[in-house]
């Protein structure tokens, strides 16, 4: 396929979404990283000076950041924990023959289809309100004191939000992988004498090795950054309780104008994405040449 | 599949499974039926599930009082808007590297997917100076640059992954027939991509009418999706739980059977093509 | 018409010469096959011809024309693949119109060479059909039907029947064959498979490493061939290869004799062995025979006589058909 003339057409052809891509990758980072070297509050046009690294320190030593960087680790692990664990059984449980299979998949991918704001909201007013939500009415049913589950646990709530609305993706990619696994080698190991849990251990979870670490990547990169869910739900409170890195930086930049402390959390926020990608980058490029 | 199942166990599979599948189901379903009700019947003590006096007030209501038709057409136009622009830039660019590929070819697709994983807090500063600049806040043109760029790698990736099952064979075959660069991808190219390509729009456009990053900081009232929209709801006065839900309802309702079309693809465009 | 001639022609891929040089004549009308060893270059060179890849140096001048710089669409040359290459999307009668939809010819042109080409490869009834709804030796037909229409210059076939099972395999040989006879067209045709190689061609070329080893007709290159590797390469089972004191006995550094020209005794001859295997034919049976202080060689003998495993023979080389090489593997002549 490779002739002079098909390869001068194809660099042409590859051009725009290089050059689109590395201006978008390149322009507004330099922007993010030369303000975060500035003292710039947009109440204070004109006021601009070089700060050095104030930026950093004022931003590394506020207690905020250490609660909203603890927040992130919680919103990323807690909702990786809950939908991957909670993914394998689905999918374990979808993968085996029942009436209605298609439906029930219909049922289960729903939540992963909805807009984060409209999920946030529905949890936050209709099942989580202490008054009218449907969670404080099954409380009185039982005879307990309805729970005010955004004021006094938000993190634990914004968990449990997040982790439905991405517990789908984690089935459906489990569950892909698993109708990928070859039926003649689980008839091979019942032949050789696997019960359901050895066949579970030694034959299921191996293959789903490679999903299993997809869906921890591909999730962790956007659990790093769940911003909706915490602005329509709790915005960041009570206090900076429920506040990651993603909503400080947007605090900072959007609510008090101080470009230099917020170029410095985003530049924060990109090393530490780096240090995820570094790993997802390194297992794509090699399911590449699989 | 040739497994030995008896009935009994197949029942049993399909009562626990049915019964998760409604749990995890349950808050669309009752923001679906709460839309219907009163607002009174909204917040009953306790709750009504299907015995209530239907209604579809709030709907109109929702309507007339906050014009969802306008932010509904923003989610349309910016979602379709950055899809089909995305469209235009990748197919060319998917073409070329799965068909012409160079050494560098893994490089460059390794490097369009590393730009997807920048947080996006990373760039929100400058992003917001230049929209403000360049008079591009609170925009629907605004909305689908940036939203092209943002999916814009994924695009490209889920092309690449399509172009690639069609064998170099036949697009030779079409040149030693004489059809041209141009001819060779009219005629043999897209028909035989059509399925990939329509996958990738799909995806594509309900990825972008979800998208809540960028469309909530860089909107106000004027071009405001459907994302947007929504979060005004996070602080409303009086009683609005009907109203909510009816919104809601709208917002998610033509996603929601957009996506259960291509669940396939979804797993194929979000993974990158690595788990299929 | 369709003459191809490759002048010094080279192909480089990074620092790796697939084919570091070479010169080929091909007149009009013959038919050529391209034979070697999986990686001998013979499809790239194809590929060259057909104007696929680019030459890293030379000339290839097709019908008189210097067509190096070319386009494939430009050469005036059609290819049947490997995997035949349909367009899925297309039914067989869109498929087989494509060059001539390509080429600017009028519809009703098109309906009839179309109606002409489905006829003679007994397509006709199966027009309207998709390429997923057919056999493989029916796509094979529609893949050569493609090729046909527009009259080329020449066909280049690449590994066409690699795809089909063994039988249909002699049958597409001859239809390939027979074709030939009626066009009168060149073809250039590149297989793995020394028994294509033989039955089809006017003419061999034996390519290793990127390297011409031999043209010739086939029998030219059955009865002389100039080195070992072509010795080895045509003809089957392989020729035996003797080394030692029985090929110093012919003034040579290797004898090669091959199967068919032993002559197999139970009681006297040459060489003394054990047998270590028998394949029976029913017409024929090869014998592989460890003979003493030689090693292995296979004899080719009769349906009907009797031998089987561990019985002693007697083997005779036909020294009329000996075949002698120097220590560089030329042929002594």
């Amino acid at each position: 396929m490779a002739t002079l003339h098909t390869r001068s057409a194809a660099r042409l052809m590859i051009a725009p979404s290089v050059l689109l891509l590395l201006a978008w990758m390149i322009v507004p980072l330099a922007m993010t990283i030369y303000f975060s070297l500035l003292r710039y509050n947009l109440l204070m046009p004109g006021m601009e000076e070089f700060a050095g690294l104030t930026n950093y320190t004022y931003f590394l030593t506020d207690p905020a950041f250490f609660q909203a960087i603890f927040n992130t680790l919680a919103i990323v692990l807690g909702v990786l924990f809950i939908t991957v664990v909670g993914g394998i059984g689905l999918a374990l449980l979808l993968d085996q023959p029942m009436f209605g299979q298609g439906i029930v998949r219909i049922l289960v991918i729903a939540p992963f289809l909805i807009m984060p704001t409209v999920a946030a909201l529905v949890w936050k007013n209709m099942f989580m309100n202490p008054v009218n939500g449907l969670f404080a009415w099954l409380a009185k049913l039982l005879g307990l004191q309805p729970f005010d589950f955004l004021a006094n646990a938000p993190l634990l709530s914004i968990i449990l939000i997040v982790a439905w609305q991405w517990l789908p993706f984690a089935t459906l990619i489990l569950l892909t992988a698993l109708q990928s696994l070859d039926e003649e080698q689980k008839e091979a190991a019942q032949m050789d004498g696997a019960g359901a849990v050895s066949r579970f251990i030694y034959l299921v979870l191996p293959h789903l090795s490679r999903a299993i670490t997809v869906v921890i990547l591909i999730q962790t990169i956007f659990l790093l950054s769940v911003f909706a869910e915490i602005l329509v739900t709790t915005n960041g409170g009570p206090g900076t309780q429920s506040t990651n890195l993603t909503f400080l930086v947007y605090a900072q930049a959007l609510l008090q104008f101080d470009v230099g402390g917020a170029s410095a959390g985003g530049i924060i926020a990109v090393i530490l994405a780096n240090i995820v990608a570094f790993f997802l980058m390194r297992m794509i490029g090699k399911t590449l040449e699989a | 599949m040739a497994r030995n199942v008896s009935t009994g166990r197949k029942l049993i599979t399909t009562v626990v499974a049915w019964t998760i599948g409604i749990l995890i189901f349950f808050p669309i379903l009752w923001t679906f039926l709460t839309s219907f009700k009163t607002e009174a019947q909204a917040i009953a003590s306790p709750p009504v599930f299907l015995f209530f006096d239907w209604t579809t007030e709030n709907y109109s209501e929702v309507q007339s009082r906050s014009d969802y038709l306008k932010h509904f057409m923003n989610s349309v136009v910016v979602s379709f808007g950055s899809t089909l622009l995305g469209l235009l830039i990748a197919i060319p660019s998917a073409w070329a590297m799965a068909f012409s590929p160079t050494k560098r070819t893994k490089d460059v697709l390794m490097w369009m997917l590393s730009t997807k994983m920048m947080p996006p807090v990373g760039v929100l500063v400058p992003m917001y100076l230049i929209f403000r600049n360049w008079g591009l806040l609170d925009t629907r043109t605004g909305l689908v640059i940036v939203l092209t760029l943002i999916n814009l790698p994924i695009i490209i990736w889920m092309l690449y992954t399509y172009f690639k099952e069609i064998p170099g064979e036949i697009l030779e075959a079409a040149r030693m027939d004489g059809a041209s660069l141009s001819k060779e991808i009219i005629y043999v190219l897209t028909p035989m991509a059509i399925p990939g390509i329509a996958s990738t729009l799909l995806l594509n456009i309900i990825l972008a009418w979800n998208e809540a990053f960028w469309t909530l900081n860089l909107s106000a009232a004027k071009a405001a999706p459907l994302t947007a929209f929504i979060a005004s709801y996070s602080s409303p006065e009086g009683l609005f739980y009907a109203k909510l839900s009816a919104a809601s309802t709208m917002a998610i309702a033509p996603i929601l059977i957009l996506g259960w079309f291509s669940q396939k693809q979804l797993v194929r465009g979000l993974t990158f093509g690595a788990v299929k | 018409m369709g003459s191809i001639t490759l002048k010094n022609v080279s192909k480089v891929f990074g620092a790796h010469a697939v084919i570091p040089s070479i010169d080929l004549d091909i007149t009009d009308g013959e038919f050529v096959v391209f034979v070697g060893p999986s990686g001998c270059g013979k499809s790239t060179l194809l590929r060259l011809i057909a104007g696929l890849e680019d030459v890293s140096d030379g000339e290839i001048v097709i019908d008189g024309r210097n067509a190096t710089e070319l386009p494939p669409a430009k050469r005036g040359l059609s290819m049947v693949f490997q995997s035949y290459a349909l367009y899925p999307h297309m039914s067989v009668r869109s498929n087989i119109a494509f060059p001539l939809k390509m080429a600017g010819e009028d519809k009703a042109t098109i309906d009839k060479k179309v109606e002409d080409a489905a006829r003679v490869l007994n397509l006709t009834d199966y027009l309207d059909r998709k390429p997923r709804q057919l056999s493989g030796g029916q796509r094979q037909r529609v893949a050569i039907g493609r090729a046909i229409v527009r009259q080329p210059e020449a066909f280049l076939f690449d590994e066409p029947l690699s795809n089909l099972d063994a039988a249909l395999r002699v049958n597409m040989r001859l239809e390939i064959s027979q074709l030939h006879q009626q066009l009168k067209t060149t073809m250039v045709y590149v297989t793995h498979d020394q028994v294509e190689a033989m039955t089809m061609a006017d003419k061999i070329v034996v390519l290793n490493r990127g390297r011409i080893e031999q043209v010739g007709s086939p029998l030219d290159l059955y009865r002389r061939p100039d080195n070992l590797f072509v010795a080895g390469f045509i003809g089957s089972p392989k020729m035996n290869f003797v080394t030692g004191a029985p090929a110093a006995a012919h003034q040579a550094h290797t004898i090669g004799i091959r199967p068919e020209h032993i002559a197999l005794s139970k009681d006297q001859g040459t060489w003394r062995g054990t047998v270590g295997v028998a394949e029976h034919l029913g017409s024929d049976t090869f014998l592989h025979v460890n003979a003493d202080g030689i090693g292995t060689l296979t004899a080719r003998v009769g349906g009907d006589f009797a031998v089987t495993h561990g019985d002693q023979v007697y083997l005779t080389p036909d020294t009329e058909r000996l075949h002698r090489f120097d220590e560089k593997g030329m042929a002594i002549r």
